[in-house]
């Protein structure tokens, strides 16, 4: 029983097939074609071919892909969807996308803030005005729209009110319309929460044709009996139904799947990765085996949004990086790159710019291309460019630790050969000879989980009896993604206690990741 | 006289976050709340304070309560109506403008939904030229002003006035109000005449904010030095310290945020340390061994690239930032003022010596 993994990033397409002990059996790298779906077709047809693996021992297929956040960035495929709030009185001061861009904005073919919600502790703010919920439903149906958004104040507390509201919108627009409830996919914070659901709302047909595309694709190569999954942005799997109800958990998990690749490779469960690419380079944390989430707001193509997100910085460094010696002594790396181009543009392929992976030839650290064509470098310039290099990258992983200690460094990625092998504030620099597909074997190697959260105060239930209802919760959510229950452990556990609540009030957040059955 | 459309308001909660000195709450709410009143009712006018009759009632707004439901709940709109009746009954006389209190953080944005909600002009004036965490550290109380007849109103219509004998009481009662209420109100206090606002407010502080904030998103489109020259020429502020963060240490007392945050020196300041103390707000900065600034000039510090300003919540390990001291408003440097929001108010053993004759040594 093999495992194909595919990464569809925004300028290469990857896939590795791992076998059943999770070792690399085949690996390639091709490029990403607009549809994505030829790119993806390449991949797959390279990756069966080198490996010579029969296809339909194929037993799992996992597709990580950037196409949601290429939608919501260029504004394409997008479709048109109804928002309703529920929360009047309290709210109605913001209207729903009110700082959207207006041709964003434009998605909404109707939005309303009605009766409903409830307060930080759980009290009924107002009723659900059903009547205006109905009215709302059936005007959206007699627009042709297929998919609304639902979000409602203090759903994290309490989601009866979104659930409610979801079941009359399939009374009145039928049970195939599409619904995304705020409660399952933002935090606190309404308007960032809403902003999310609403983003989730609209990519409902990017999602169909993604999966769709993918699972085409996969009959067509003959891999027939391979059970199909999406990469989502914790480091874990999705169902195609799953993926279809939350597209939006697709964003970003280009740079979690190289974490968890990272980690894998190297059997570190907590260090920093570094993944440097062509142009830029992205640094994450894997934290007890997963990415480290971002504590703050994090903005989409303008939109302010709070749902789960990795914590990854970027930063202009790749192995194109543009080498200059300024008049004043100095040496500057990027942040421009000659990107892509740069198997025609370097130095050591035979072109004439002086690139970040010149440098790294000059000085011995990397044999590519010809190195003859960079012995003309001053060595005292090739030293200066790697210092800046360096530092550029000590900076960086300085920016991501959370104390002065030194941590563990793990480098992938196709630009790494850039970075020296001893950097300041790194324990251990680890290299590892796949790391340049570490994105496409993290896509494979994938666990599926389940998230729990809620606020309690820990004078109407004790600590210990919440963190045991949050731990099943999560357990439960884990094994309903898909999970084998015998194989699901808890891997965050996370409470935060909230400044200005009363009693004892705390954030109880508990996640809990398994094996695939 | 002029008007603040949606682009202003962009402007002053930038300049807001500035001038909340670490703390005042994150403006994005307020500022959401504000862009949804223009949006409605069209932009707000603007009047210096001299603009304001001697007998005319102006009224701060702000809020009450916790930032983390006013995240959730925002406000309703209508709060704005019932304070307006509320405390236009109590007084007799119709309002004739709204102001911020204080022009840091998410306070300074939400009068301006008031006025624009209500079709009433806003005074470029607040009570602070900053942030400050506690009721009575308003230059009004300086005059004798008081914060009570105080109204509450919260978004489903509920409101009440009440007077106290003291500020302490003033606290004890708005919090079990705003609890009964949902966690999150909107008040009125410190409502004046015309002439006691232009004799002890902050005058032309929105505008300054708005400034403020225009300067820090073009700052890197000078032409003239590097952007943090020009960054200090436009907020006129003192540069204390560049460092990157190393250390956090944090503590809640009270309903407050007590913390020092350690700084190690960068770039020009490398090889030496630094750490600010704040509660809530900044208060000390102390750069090796030697205070450079204390309350009530604001410490302000800002990442050092982008010069957005950096809330005490937000700092942590390793973040580059900007320390810089900009100066209080004179009335703060009285004795009065200093009673008040001085150090020792806030438990720092030192004398307050202005901003600008500590850094004479040929700092800043």
């Amino acid at each position: 029983m093999y495992k194909l993994g595919i990464d569809v990033g925004g300028t290469n397409t990857d896939a590795v097939l791992i076998d059943e002990n999770l070792r690399v059996v085949a690996s390639v790298k091709r490029h990403t074609t607009p549809d994505a779906y030829d790119g993806i077709l390449d991949a797959v047809r390279s990756v069966l071919e080198e490996s010579g693996v029969d296809r339909r021992e194929i037993g799992q297929a996992m597709l990580g892909t950037t196409q949601c956040t290429n939608a919501i960035v260029e504004r394409r495929h997008l479709a048109p969807i109804g928002v309703l709030r529920l929360g009047a009185p309290a709210s109605v001061g913001i209207p729903p996308m009110v700082d959207w861009a207006p041709d964003l904005k434009a998605i909404a073919v109707d939005s309303a803030v009605i009766g409903g919600g409830f307060e930080y502790d759980g009290k009924e703010l107002a009723p659900l005005d059903e009547d205006e919920a109905r009215r709302f439903f059936t005007g959206l149906k007699e627009k042709g729209v297929r998919s609304v958004a639902i979000s409602c104040v203090f759903s994290t507390v309490r989601a009866d009110h979104e659930k409610a509201a979801a079941a009359l919108c399939r009374e009145v627009m039928g049970e195939d319309v599409h619904i995304s409830i705020s409660s399952e996919i933002g935090s606190m914070g309404l308007i960032e929460r809403e902003n999310a659901t609403i983003l989730n709302a609209a990519l409902y047909q990017v999602a169909q044709s993604f999966t769709e595309g993918f699972a085409r694709s996969l009959a067509d190569l003959g891999v027939t009996n391979a059970q199909i999954y999406l990469s989502q942005n914790d480091g874990t799997l999705m169902t195609m139904d799953y993926a279809r109800r939350y597209p939006i958990l697709t964003i970003a998990c280009g740079p979690t799947n190289s974490i968890r690749g990272a980690s894998y490779l190297s059997r570190l469960r907590d260090a920093i990765v570094i993944d440097v690419g062509g142009t830029t380079t992205d640094l994450g944390v894997i934290q007890h085996g997963f990415p480290r989430e971002s504590g703050v707001a994090v903005t989409i193509g303008g939109v302010r949004t709070n749902f789960r997100m990795p914590d990854v910085i970027s930063i202009g460094l790749g192995g194109g990086s543009i080498v200059r010696q300024h008049p004043d002594g100095t040496v500057t790396v990027g942040p421009d790159s000659v990107g892509y181009r740069i198997t025609e543009e370097a130095l050591c392929f035979d072109g004439s710019v002086c690139t970040a992976t010149d440098i790294a030839v000059r000085l011995g650290m990397a044999d590519l291309g010809d190195r003859s064509r960079v012995m003309h470098l001053d060595e005292a310039f090739a030293r200066k460019a790697m210092e800046t290099i360096t530092a550029l990258a000590e900076d960086a992983i300085d920016a991501m630790k959370v104390s002065s200690d030194d941590v563990d460094v793990i480098l992938v990625g196709g630009g790494c050969l850039i970075l020296p092998p001893k950097l300041a504030g790194a324990r251990t620099v680890v290299k590892h000879p796949e790391g340049g597909v570490a994105n496409a074997i993290g896509s494979a190697i994938s666990k599926v989980s389940g998230t729990y959260e809620q606020l309690v105060d820990y004078h109407q239930l004790p600590r210990e009896q919440a963190l045991e209802r949050a731990k099943a919760g999560a357990v439960r959510l884990a094994v309903e993604a898909g999970a084998i229950r015998e194989t699901v452990e808890i891997v965050d556990v996370e409470d935060v206690p909230l400044q200005y609540y009363p009693g004892n009030t705390c954030r109880v957040k508990v996640k809990a990741a398994g094996d695939l059955a | 006289m002029r008007k603040i459309g949606i682009a202003e308001i962009e402007d002053i909660a930038l300049g807001a976050a500035l001038l909340g000195a670490g703390g005042g709450g994150d403006p994005y709410v307020g500022k959401l709340v504000a862009i949804g009143a223009v949006q409605q009712h069209g932009p707000v006018t603007l009047l210096e304070p001299d603009e304001v009759p001697d007998d005319a009632l102006v009224v701060p707004i702000a809020m009450m309560g916790a930032p983390t439901i006013l995240g959730e709940k925002a406000v309703g709109g209508g709060e704005y109506q019932t304070l307006y009746d509320a405390v236009s009954s109590f007084y007799g006389k119709p309002i004739y403008a709204f102001m911020p209190i204080e022009a840091g953080g998410v306070n300074s944005m939400l009068p301006i939904a008031a006025a624009a909600r209500l079709g009433l002009p806003l005074v470029d004036v607040d009570g602070m030229g900053r942030a400050f965490p506690e009721l009575q550290m308003v230059t009004f109380t300086i005059g004798g002003g008081s914060a009570t007849p105080m109204a509450l109103v919260d978004e489903k219509g509920n409101s009440c006035i009440f007077r106290t004998i003291t500020n302490k009481w003033t606290e004890e009662l708005a919090r079990a109000v705003t609890m009964a209420c949902g966690g999150s109100v909107s008040v009125s206090l410190y409502a004046m005449e015309g002439a006691f606002m232009k004799r002890y407010g902050v005058k032309g502080i929105v505008t300054r904010s708005q400034m403020l904030g225009s300067a820090i998103r073009k700052v890197k489109e000078t032409s003239q030095g590097t952007p943090e020259e020009e960054f200090l020429r436009i907020t006129e502020g003192f540069k204390l310290f560049r460092g990157k963060i190393g250390d956090v240490l944090r503590e809640v007392r009270g309903g407050f945020n007590f913390g020092k945050v350690l700084l190690e020196g960068i770039s020009e300041y490398k090889g030496r340390q630094a750490y600010v103390e704040f509660q809530n707000e900044n208060l000390t900065v102390t750069v090796d061994g030697e205070l450079l600034c204390t309350t009530p000039d604001l410490i302000c510090l800002v990442d050092t690239e982008t010069f957005t300003p950096v809330p005490t919540d937000a700092l942590k390990y390793g973040k580059r930032v900007l320390v810089v001291g900009l100066k209080c408003f004179p009335l703060w440097r009285t004795k009065e003022g200093l009673d008040l929001v001085g150090p020792r108010y806030f438990g720092v053993d030192t004398d307050y010596i202005p901003l600008e004759e500590r850094c004479k040594g040929g700092r800043g």
